[in-house]
């Protein structure tokens, strides 16, 4: 019921009478082909935190390691930093550890989002003007700034998990108020009012009649979220605050600018970092704007 | 408009700024130990900053603070102090007061983000107009996904390339700094030659990563604006096609740009802090990047403090003013 033949235009939904999963994909991927194009580009670089260890040896990502201020050769392929890390090894090791911020903090912020748009939407009343209320303080407040401050508070204990934390704790009031909104358009349809007068609790319409019908949307804002967390999470380590002891690939061009590599033409410590997260954004960027059609009823018609 | 929605908007702004003011007296709390004391304790302990000043500061932080007051009261006192815009002592460079700084930062700030997000939002939504406009020059067609790209590029990075492009490897603009290294700020035509000398790398690295946000905005709105009657209408009528560019189409797909404009240049003080940090601008960024390396929480939380303080005013204003710019937004029934 929440798969992707919501997306269908009429005419394809009754000429193949029960698409299969796969088709409806192709179908779908053929009409938007920047999906295919970012899952490619995130799932490479996904793929490189995934085999990469078993080529190299992640231990060289720690200080001392490697011979240090070395430029890419044969053995270094790019090249080490100041501290004796090998550079390669850092990616692999780094890699992983950035995306694992951004879909930890992503989902956290997310379900969050999601709990309280669903409640605010559904019951309306008091509840949902104070949480709309809170979500629109919490919009007008410099997120990054907050973070810093949170950040800066506990920065001799920051870890990867709690990073992610710390960026979740932002990351909630814009999926709350755009759930909500869609919740707004879904609870005067019919089935629900059918729930409703056969007496469902809202518990139960929430999650069965709701939930799912939000599915496809939430697939959508789910990658959103990632690359907003990502981006905020990569704010913070450039500027010193990530995980110290921890390869993340913010913390290492926080390092290279700290140790001047730039004016000391050491272009192998900050340019490969950097053309990673821009692979990465522009990769979850065309994901997301290949599942728009899910995510935008307005764009459902089109096509 | 009416007056309770006036009322509910103030309640609104005390509340945002009674939030950032309880977040930075609860957060050294709630680490393990108390941060700031430590911090002092470290400083007189390495004797790294002025050990003179240590002993005045631990004095001058029990005064102002209460420390040795209940808790509730030491609350009161800080809000008091945080609305007096009184933050304190900076504790890497006492005895400045931490107004002073932030107040010697802010203009930098301010005059680099104005003059950047406007030349920004111009050449975007100019871009954006044309991108969208069947009767323009066909490259224009294919700068769709470059902009996107662009929009999807956190500045900062976009940044950190120009100052090696532009700065290291082709060194055609100062790559750090507010102004030449060996003077000192003053009103002269020729120190004002120079900071915007310096401010052109920064200032290039946020108009290009914010031109694809505006661009890519602008597109969607011309295209919706290209449907209607009245366009249709006026090229009937035989209008020429700059007249129809100008005056229907662009006309009406702009008003929601000045909408995010305005939001944005709400976000003025707080939109730069890293890319400060790149260019080792002399803004508020630079300011809150040092106070982060030394650990100096009260500049830290005074920098937040004001930013937001800065943001809630801009926004106050805005709404207050939006059904002048915008005449199909008003706050009847809000």
């Amino acid at each position: 019921m929440a798969d992707l033949s919501l997306a269908l235009p009429p005419r394809a939904r009754a000429v193949s009478a029960a698409p299969s999963r796969l088709d409806v994909f192709r179908d779908y991927a053929r009409r938007n082909p920047e999906l295919i194009v970012g899952l490619v580009v995130v799932g490479a670089l996904l793929a490189i935190g995934l085999i990469g260890p078993l080529f190299v040896d992640v231990r060289q990502a720690q200080p001392m390691r490697a011979v240090p201020g070395q430029p890419p050769s044969a053995r270094y392929l790019l090249g080490t930093d100041d501290q004796g890390r090998n550079l390669l090894a850092v990616m692999v090791a780094g890699l992983p550890l950035t995306l694992k911020v951004g879909f930890l903090a992503g989902a956290v912020g997310l379900s969050i989002g999601t709990l309280l748009g669903l409640t605010a939407g559904y019951l309306g009343g008091t509840v949902d003007t104070v949480i709309s209320m809170i979500v629109d303080i919490i919009l007008t407040v410099p997120g990054l700034l907050i973070l810093i401050t949170i950040a800066a508070s506990i920065k001799t204990f920051i870890s990867v998990e709690v990073l992610a934390l710390v960026v979740a704790s932002l990351a909630w009031p814009r999926p709350t108020r755009t759930i909500r909104s869609q919740v707004l358009t879904l609870r005067e349809r019919g089935y629900i009012q059918v729930a409703r007068r056969s007496g469902l609790g809202t518990p139960e319409i929430i999650l069965f009649q709701l939930l799912p019908n939000l599915l496809p949307y939430l697939a959508a804002s789910f990658v959103t979220a990632v690359s907003a967390t990502i981006l905020a999470s990569i704010g913070l380590e450039v500027l010193g605050l990530g995980p110290q002891n921890d390869p993340t690939v913010g913390q290492t061009i926080y390092w290279a600018i700290k140790y001047n590599a730039l004016l000391r033409n050491m272009w192998w410590w900050w340019i490969p970092p950097i053309l990673v997260v821009v692979l990465m954004f522009v990769g979850l960027f065309l994901i997301s704007s290949g599942l728009d059609e899910v995510a935008n009823p307005r764009r459902r018609r089109v096509v | 408009m009416r007056l309770d929605y006036l009322v509910r908007r103030l309640i609104q702004f005390l509340v945002v700024l009674w939030g950032a003011a309880t977040l930075n007296f609860i957060l050294p709390r709630l680490a393990p130990g108390n941060p700031v004391r430590e911090r002092l304790l470290s400083a007189l302990a390495t004797g790294g900053y002025q050990q003179a000043g240590i002993e005045e500061m631990v004095r001058a932080y029990n005064e102002q603070f209460g420390l040795d007051k209940p808790l509730w009261v030491q609350y009161l006192l800080y809000i008091q102090h945080a609305f007096q815009l009184d933050f304190g002592y900076s504790i890497a460079s006492y005895p400045s007061k931490v107004l002073n700084l932030i107040m010697a930062a802010l203009p930098w700030t301010i005059s680099l983000l104005l003059v950047s997000t406007l030349i920004s939002f111009a050449l975007g939504t100019l871009l954006g107009a044309l991108m969208a406009w069947p009767r323009s020059p066909k490259f224009l067609r294919h700068l769709v996904l470059p902009m996107m790209a662009l929009s999807a590029i956190p500045y900062y990075l976009l940044g950190l390339v120009l100052v090696y492009a532009l700065g290291i490897a082709l060194p055609l603009f100062p790559i750090s700094g507010g102004f030449a290294v060996g003077t000192l700020p003053n009103w002269s035509w020729g120190f004002f030659q120079d900071a915007i000398y310096h401010s052109i790398l920064p200032a290039f690295s946020i108009v290009l990563s914010a031109v694809g946000f505006w661009a890519i905005g602008m597109r969607g709105m011309m295209v919706t604006t290209e449907g209607e009657d009245y366009v249709v209408y006026a090229e009937a009528k035989g209008i020429p096609d700059r007249g129809i560019f100008l005056h229907y189409a662009l006309r009406n797909a702009i008003l929601p740009q000045l909408t995010s404009l305005a939001l944005s240049l709400g976000t003025v003080v707080s939109g730069a802090v890293v890319v400060e940090i790149v260019f080792g601008y002399p803004g508020v960024g630079s300011l809150l990047f040092q106070a982060i390396a030394a650990l100096d929480y009260f500049v830290i939380y005074g920098v937040v403090f004001m930013t937001v303080l800065a943001i809630a005013v801009a926004t106050i204003l805005l709404d207050l003013t939006y059904p002048l710019v915008d005449p199909r937004i008003s706050y009847r029934g809000a």
